[in-house]
């Protein structure tokens, strides 16, 4: 383990455009790369089917927040987004869902690839507790190809600046990362994500284990986020979802105890003016 | 003293009666047959590291560490045994660490529930069976079929006590790196068997050498399993797998019995040393952990 890493110099442009694969999609079409489109997608854990018929488009570089009661499958269907919801054993996924025209569930799409082009922040901050601040950004490019020191300073200087958190720990990148506070650590964990160079950021309630100051922080963030990235955000938090989204989507549950997509439209719509009873209900605080 | 209403009586519920003295007494009896049965547990292990110490302590010398045994007892030292252990329980460890620890893996992050009941099971019967057993199991088929006590024999029976230890050790550790940071790293498009290599297991590192260290120093304790394959030797053996070796426990079982005092006196030797060994390794052990609690 090298112990003798001097910060890297901040001559480092902190927006250089974005490179690698996610230019080489870009070229294609003046479209902007990141968009999802989600056609009759259900989730199963088991027999149990948690997430029904769920048709969604989500923009790029906007935010849509999915909002909606406990249990309604809001992470479920997020998690089916970066295939992560396959991960659990005996879980799987019925329907389509295509970022940028190619279905993610298609026999040519490697899921650890998917990976990196959606990325995920979760709801409690989990930084690798074995590594230091750099070793935490750092970790998605180091754990998956050879990058020289050069680069991996660079990365790691432009990750944290775009998290908001290099000048907080520009000093100390050899700490280890649990040394922050929770919300510095969650935006340790959104420079993590940034690192390896993503399109899309799924959050799953990523402010749900802060302190007001930490959310302010963290939603300010995704304001700045979304002019390069598309952004999914799962939040239980309403006021949260009118705060930050451009779009919002509302779940809820069936009888049978499966979510559904109630309604998806701009988010001061959804808040003002929705067109299902079943959403104004909600957001007017009558169920949920 | 004029009190215009009746006030109730103070109660007087709360003052010492003969009762409450009994109980305390009881409390007492009690209290010190705990006390007791607590320090009784202490006594075996005093007592051992008191009698070894104190009779081991005057046979340590230059002689018991660098030199070989001598015919008939006259003199020499326990440099075979002290050298086979090392090699003995290296060779165990090179074997067993790797399957341990894999397998520990193995049925954390891989298999189903059911593969992994069974092998739970199985680690846990193999820890309990009688190391004796484990000895003839090895002698059947790796002594008989070549009509020779031999080293390698020796250290592939430490090494069936060994695996399940640290199986064991290591599922127990993996099953508490949370679930949360194997999700991260999958996350980042990290491959699952990356994921486990620098992210599960670095994190459990601390509490799998804590199970490789204390099944090395069960290992070089063991005498039984080695009986019938390393056999013992009165030859210095350096690297010949195919013949005897000695082993530090079975120095010490054979020179007890020898009718020579000066043999009496090198088995104490040689025990002290054993119990220098995997007394430093437990405590090395513990203060890790304590140290990991703090933290």
């Amino acid at each position: 383990m090298p112990t003798d890493l001097v910060p890297p110099s901040a001559v480092v442009a902190p927006e250089p455009p974005v490179t690698g694969a996610a230019a080489a999609g870009a070229a294609v079409g003046a479209a902007t790369p990141g968009r999802l489109e989600i056609r009759g997608l259900s989730c199963w854990y088991g027999t149990f089917r948690a997430v029904r018929d769920v048709d969604l488009e989500i923009r790029p570089h906007a935010v849509t927040a999915i909002i909606g009661p406990s249990g309604c499958g809001k992470s479920t269907v997020l998690r089916a987004l970066n295939r992560m919801h396959e991960l659990v054993p005996g879980a799987r996924v019925e329907g389509t869902a295509l970022l940028d025209g190619i279905d993610i569930y298609g026999p040519e799409v490697d899921p650890v690839q998917l990976r990196r082009v959606v990325g995920m922040v979760f709801q409690r901050p989990n930084p690798f507790p074995t590594m230091s601040i750099y070793d935490n950004v750092a970790a998605g490019l180091r754990l998956t190809g050879r990058w020289s020191r050069a680069q991996l300073d660079e990365v790691v200087e432009r990750s944290l600046r775009r998290a908001a958190l290099w000048d907080e720990v520009k000093d100390k990148l050899r700490q280890g990362g649990t040394s922050l506070s929770g919300g510095q650590q969650q935006r340790l964990c959104i420079a993590r994500a940034l690192a390896v160079d993503p399109e899309v950021i799924l959050m799953d309630e990523p402010a749900s284990a802060l302190d007001p100051i930490a959310t302010l922080r963290i939603e300010e963030l995704i304001a700045e986020l979304r002019r390069n990235y598309t952004i999914v955000i799962v939040t239980h938090n309403m006021q949260q979802a009118a705060r930050v989204s451009d779009r919002t989507a509302f779940f809820s549950m069936a009888e049978d105890r499966a979510g559904y997509l109630v309604e998806v439209g701009e988010t001061g719509q959804i808040f003002t003016n929705p067109r299902e009873q079943l959403t104004e209900d909600y957001i007017s605080g009558r169920f949920g | 003293m004029t009190v215009n209403r009746a006030l109730p009586a103070p109660s007087r519920r709360f003052v010492r009666s003969g009762h409450d003295v009994r109980r305390m007494r009881m409390d007492q009896v009690v209290y010190g047959l705990a006390l007791a049965a607590g320090l009784t547990c202490i006594v075996p292990l005093g007592a051992v590291i008191l009698f070894v110490t104190a009779n081991g302590i005057g046979a340590l010398n230059l002689d018991l560490l660098t030199k070989a045994p001598r015919a008939l007892g006259t003199g020499g030292g326990a440099v075979t045994a002290i050298l086979g252990s090392l090699q003995l329980v290296a060779l165990a460890s090179l074997m067993a660490i790797p399957i341990g620890v894999l397998a520990g893996v193995y049925v954390n992050e891989f298999s189903g529930r059911r593969p992994a009941r069974l092998i739970r099971f199985a680690a846990d019967v193999l820890v309990g069976v009688p190391s004796i057993l484990v000895g003839i199991f090895v002698f059947t088929f790796l002594v008989l079929p070549f009509r020779q006590y031999n080293a390698f024999a020796g250290s592939v029976a430490l090494a069936v006590i060994m695996v399940p230890v640290i199986a064991r050790t290591t599922e127990e550790t993996l099953k508490l790196v949370p679930m949360t940071l194997r999700e991260a790293s999958l996350a980042l498009g990290v491959p699952v068997w990356r994921s486990v290599v620098s992210v599960v297991l670095r994190a459990g590192l601390p509490g799998i050498l804590t199970g490789v260290m204390l099944a090395v120093a069960r290992a070089a304790g063991e005498t039984a399993p080695l009986l019938f394959t390393a056999l013992g030797s009165r030859l210095v053996n350096v690297g010949d797998l195919g013949q005897p070796m000695d082993a530090l426990p079975l120095f010490i079982y054979a020179n007890a019995r020898q009718p020579y005092p000066v043999l009496n006196q090198q088995a104490w030797g040689a025990a002290f040393l054993l119990l220098l060994f995997v007394l430093t390794v437990n405590v090395l052990v513990r203060a890790r952990s304590w140290g990991h609690r703090r933290a």
